[in-house]
């Protein structure tokens, strides 16, 4: 452990040091932690981090702690699944799922990020935790202070989905709800942070918080047999995600992990809230913030804190951006279902769908192999897709009326028709 | 017609602490330029020479965005409240 240098300005380069704070004195841009490089690869190697727990702990040395975690949940090391059904039915033959819908302990991402930002916390001292969220990470801000005995503080915008207020509430977290959008909410959180001690992961913390993000690459490098994918599709909030994924890319190659070379980023978002897909397309250096209107609210982000250095790495990397329909999105969430068994909520519909676009657009080549990023579960956004999926009967407890009623079914008789893919129906929301 | 300026703690540190100050400017160009005559040297990493807001910098007047205002274009009116804030910012204290 203690790697960490301090922590850099991304725009100055001008070095901070380890506290709860996220921007650069001079230049007031954002701060990212610092390592130590030479120091970490005299000590790692793959045979080490193989050795230990399969949990994102075993890249500690890439992580932005000072000691051992204090609170340290098995988090991370989701499935990396071969989508080959899910490949042949959109026309792609190398395609994998990295699977954070069965993230622990709350089965979305954001249980990497928090993980590491609640460390942090303890590390710097902070007693109550807190957050500005669309769902997911109120959800793993409060299971996981929980575990660690902290306080915590979640702010959401008051529309959200049901599941996901309860999920939050259940865990003993002070639940604010706002009266206004994400960015609302964010805005309100930022001024707070200014006022209270509190630990805002992803405010005064984000640079801690971003960090975790990583683990997801060091992973499907990781469990592709330490390499590296030719592409990956990572669907896009506040646009953190996807730029870490390809900084721990860029890591694993520079500490010789594994082979260097070029991985083409592909962002992903809802056609109701997609500034920064639309600045990539534009190719416009700045983020024309958006008021959002999707049924992706885990991904209704209108003015992203990220958002310009996700599109940098998305243009950098030779990758592209789709945005998709709420139809479309529920199509990708019941092909993901019906053809893998995973059930991923509105955000992994937005992935799955934008890869098809990208696909048919020829942005992504079928024989690249290619990882899709799924980031939280179905049970969390049931109403998106009510009433979706196979078909369904009503009988009475009775033999004929089995017989009559489902083995008469036209349907029934024939073939498994999981591999059908609905058209796209293009523009709209 | 004056409005309110409120600067997030980042920036006080170039005010002597001060939190708010009142301010005549009609626009967001104009009040980057009185700030800058009332604390030389502050606005340098909030604004261009156009006026315009760096990426880093979120400007609210009421709570809104000023981008969806019509950002530099934007007439503020008499009594508006102005929110200067880095993009994420927070800590440090």
């Amino acid at each position: 452990m203690g790697k960490l240098l301090g922590l850099s300005c991304r725009e100055c380069g001008r070095l901070a040091p380890v506290e709860g704070t996220s921007y650069c004195e001079e230049c007031f841009a954002p701060l990212e932690p610092a390592y130590d490089y030479e120091a970490v690869r005299a000590e790692v190697s793959r045979e080490l981090w193989a050795s230990r727990p399969a949990d994102i702990w075993r890249y500690r040395e890439l992580l932005p702690l000072l000691g051992p975690p204090e609170a340290a949940l098995p988090v991370g090391f989701t499935p990396l699944l071969p989508a080959r059904k899910l490949g042949r039915v959109l026309g792609h033959r190398v395609l994998f799922i990295k699977n954070d819908a069965v993230n622990y302990p709350t089965l979305s991402f954001k249980d990497r990020v928090v993980a590491v930002a609640l460390n942090k916390a303890i590390e710097l001292g902070y007693d109550t935790i807190a957050c500005s969220s669309t769902g997911n990470l109120a959800n793993s801000v409060a299971a996981q202070a929980a575990f660690a005995g902290l306080k915590a503080v979640v702010f959401v915008p008051a529309e959200l989905e049901e599941a996901k207020l309860v999920n939050t509430r259940i865990y003993g977290a002070t639940l604010v709800r706002v009266d206004g959008n994400y960015d609302a909410v964010n805005r309100l959180c930022t001024q707070i942070a200014q006022e209270q001690r509190w630990a805002f992961v992803n405010v005064n913390l984000r640079p801690y918080y971003a960090e975790g993000s990583k683990t997801v690459g060091y992973e499907i490098a990781e469990q592709l047999g330490w390499r590296l994918p030719d592409a990956v599709v990572v669907p896009m909030a506040g646009g953190s995600l996807i730029g870490r994924v390809h900084k721990a890319f860029g890591e694993l190659g520079k500490l010789g992990l594994v082979e260097p070379r070029p991985v083409k980023i592909f962002g992903a978002q809802a056609s109701g809230c997609a500034p920064i897909v639309r600045a990539v397309q534009a190719g416009r250096e700045q983020i024309v913030p958006e008021k959002p209107n999707t049924i992706a609210r885990s991904l209704a982000i209108g003015n992203p804190a990220d958002g310009l250095f996700a599109a940098r790495v998305i243009r950098d990397s030779g990758g592209w951006g789709a945005h998709v329909s709420d139809q479309e999105i529920i199509e990708g969430i019941r092909l993901l279902a019906s053809c893998e068994g995973v059930f991923t909520e509105t955000a992994g519909g937005v992935t799955v769908a934008s890869f098809r676009r990208l696909l048919e657009e020829g942005r992504i080549q079928p024989d690249e192999t290619t990882v899709l990023c799924i980031t939280g579960n179905g049970l969390k956004t049931i109403d998106a897709v009510c009433g979706v999926g196979g078909e369904e009967f009503l009988i009475a407890p009775k033999l004929a009326e089995f017989k009559r009623v489902v083995l008469g079914a036209t349907r029934f008789q024939q073939p498994v028709a999981f591999a059908e893919a609905a058209p796209i129906v293009s523009g709209g929301r | 017609m004056p409005v309110t300026v409120r600067l997030g703690s980042p920036f006080r540190r170039q005010t002597n602490g001060q939190e708010t100050l009142e301010c005549a400017a009609s626009n967001l160009p104009q009040l980057f330029l009185e700030l800058e005559s009332r604390f030389p040297g502050l606005t340098k990493n909030l604004c261009n020479e156009r006026g315009e807001p760096r990426p880093f910098l979120n400007v609210y007047v009421n709570d809104e965005d000023i981008r969806f205002l019509g950002g530099t274009g934007y007439n503020f009116s008499d009594g508006d409240e102005v929110l200067l804030i880095p993009s994420i910012a927070g800590g440090s204290r």
